[in-house]
């Protein structure tokens, strides 16, 4: 029983992560109808950005302290805000009106060339590197269940993340307009939304997640190098199209299953090396199931 | 003085040429009409003044402004609304929601919540289903909703393509007496496209006659209702 107990809570903070990383593949997908692809090395950079903040913010707050942890990742989120605008801004944009598939391979594109470039020696260099300790390593033992204070901290985090984003997209009024230039784009030009500054926002909100996720990835598993994003980007991936492409809660629960399901795999004597096989398995057996995914509406495509 | 005039307005869509050569004036305060087979090119007139579809020549002129070519959402800015064809309303929100978008580019809180009192006493069916999600509202409720959100947006110029399409033959009148009441009472101007050309010039000042992307015929609605080329064509004889 603690055993099984153990292995859920690894395997929700595992899905916590890949519920943020979805989150933006997921809204992406909302408002343009693609994948956007660099959208994993967004969170590869957000792991960077904290590792290079980390030194910086240490001399201002105490090291191990929650507030110096919220500053990095807080700061990491806007650089990948700023990042993940860039990309639409100078890749995609251009491409607006051009076939979908063009603007698929453009992102593919994008995904290589900031992997290759992190991989440069003048940049991060190939090899792998060790994150700095954001928090105070301590070890909570309740009932024989292990709890990291990391692992609280990116519950916490991941929670309040989550709240504030379902907050943005429910309540406000530019979450409203999001929510509408990815039913009807042109409607919601009737009604005079600026959609490109609305394709921004999404951009910024869903890259401000990866890099959370990036920073609280790193936090977790402590080792961080280029090609960081490639694994953990398909399997977010994976968890928006389980939960129902373009569908938000869908990908926070597609998110949180994974993670689950990943983790016990891993956890069973003799099956442990074939986790992702088993994680890719599921996830073929739900879409065929349901096609559309956990939350996922069954729609029309529109000729 | 026009409060919209067109000329010599082409459109293309792709290599095929679907507007040539369309002008029309509409003035301020006027109900004006725009009748025509399918295909005509109604719809693509509007969307094009609408900045949805961009011309290839011609100029369009709002209020002394030069409009052609603008994007979508600085025309909607200038006081022109467009309810367009198939009402595309935001069926994954709710009807409150819906509205508010319609108020998008309305600052002032005051103004905002006596539009939603004017457009909940035109349409009392609105204020009754305010929660729920549009999706689930039926074609004419939809069509009330279209028109609303509209509304929300305090145009001075309106235009409506087909607001009778698919309703039911009772709630099209209904919609139709909204339509001139909104015209008489707030002043806004409306350039209405509509198959139903009986019902059309019921209500419309003047009107256009369009055939396969030019104007035909223009005069009052009297003159086109009696015209025995626009009877035998559009008015079933």
């Amino acid at each position: 029983m603690t055993e099984f107990l153990q292995q859920l809570l690894n395997g929700l903070s595992l899905g916590a992560i890949y519920a943020l990383i979805a989150l933006g593949y997921t809204m992406v997908y909302g408002v343009l109808r693609f994948i956007n692809f660099a959208h994993s090395d967004v969170f590869m950079l957000g792991a960077f950005a904290g590792y290079y903040l980390a030194p910086i913010v240490a001399r201002v707050f105490p090291s191990g302290s929650v507030a110096g942890a919220v500053v990095v990742l807080l700061s990491a989120m806007a650089i990948c805000a700023v990042i993940g605008v860039t990309i639409e801004y100078l890749a995609y944009r251009p491409l607006r009106r051009r076939p979908r598939l063009t603007v698929l391979i453009t992102a593919i594109g994008v995904s290589l060339l900031i992997e290759f470039t992190s991989q440069h020696r003048l940049v991060f260099g190939p090899s792998p590197r060790t994150f700095p300790q954001l928090l105070d390593a301590r070890t909570l033992d309740i009932g024989g269940v292990a709890i990291g204070t990391t692992q609280i901290v990116v519950f916490v985090l991941t929670a309040v993340l989550l709240a504030g984003l379902t907050f943005v997209v429910q309540s406000t009024k530019v979450g409203t307009a999001m929510r509408a230039v990815s039913f009807n784009e042109q409607a919601a030009a009737l009604m005079g939304v600026n959609i490109n500054r609305i394709i921004s926002f999404t951009f910024a909100l869903g890259s401000a997640l990866a890099g959370a996720g990036g920073v609280l990835f790193a936090m977790s598993y402590t080792k961080i190098e280029p090609l960081m994003g490639v694994q953990t980007g398909l399997k977010a991936f994976v968890a928006a199209v389980l939960g129902g492409i373009g569908n938000l809660p869908g990908a926070a629960l597609g998110g949180i299953v994974l993670g689950v399901v990943e983790t016990f795999a891993g956890g069973v004597q003799g099956l442990s090396n074939y986790r992702d096989g088993i994680a890719f398995a599921v996830l073929i057996l739900i879409l065929l199931f349901r096609p559309a995914g956990l939350l996922g509406r069954a729609q029309v495509e529109k000729v | 003085m026009s409060l919209l005039e067109v000329r010599d307005l082409h459109v293309n869509y792709g290599a095929i040429s679907v507007l040539h050569g369309v002008s029309l004036r509409v003035a301020p305060g006027e109900i004006v009409t725009l009748i025509g087979a399918n295909g005509a090119g109604k719809s693509t007139t509007l969307r094009t003044l609408s900045g949805l579809v961009r011309a290839r020549a011609g100029t369009v002129v709002f209020d002394g402004k030069p409009i052609a070519n603008l994007p979508p959402h600085e025309i909607v800015r200038l006081g022109l609304g467009h309810v367009p064809e198939g009402r595309m309303i935001f069926a994954n929100l709710t009807v409150h929601e819906n509205l508010q978008m319609g108020a998008y580019l309305q600052h002032d809180r005051t103004a905002i919540a006596r539009e939603f009192d004017y457009v909940f006493s035109l349409f009392p069916r609105l204020k009754e289903r305010e929660r729920q999600i549009a999706g689930t509202l039926s074609g004419g409720e939809q069509q009330m909703l279209a028109i609303g959100r509209a509304l929300m947006g305090r145009p001075r110029f309106l235009m409506l393509d087909e607001p009778s399409l698919g309703i039911a033959p009772l709630l099209v009148k209904a919609i139709f007496q909204k339509i001139t009441e909104i015209n008489r009472e707030r002043g806004i101007t409306v350039l209405l496209v509509e198959q139903n050309a009986n019902l059309a010039l019921e209500v419309a000042h003047r009107g256009y006659v369009m055939e396969t992307g030019r104007i035909l015929l223009e005069n009052d609605s009297a003159t086109l209702r009696a015209d025995p080329q626009v009877r035998s064509a559009y008015l079933g004889g």
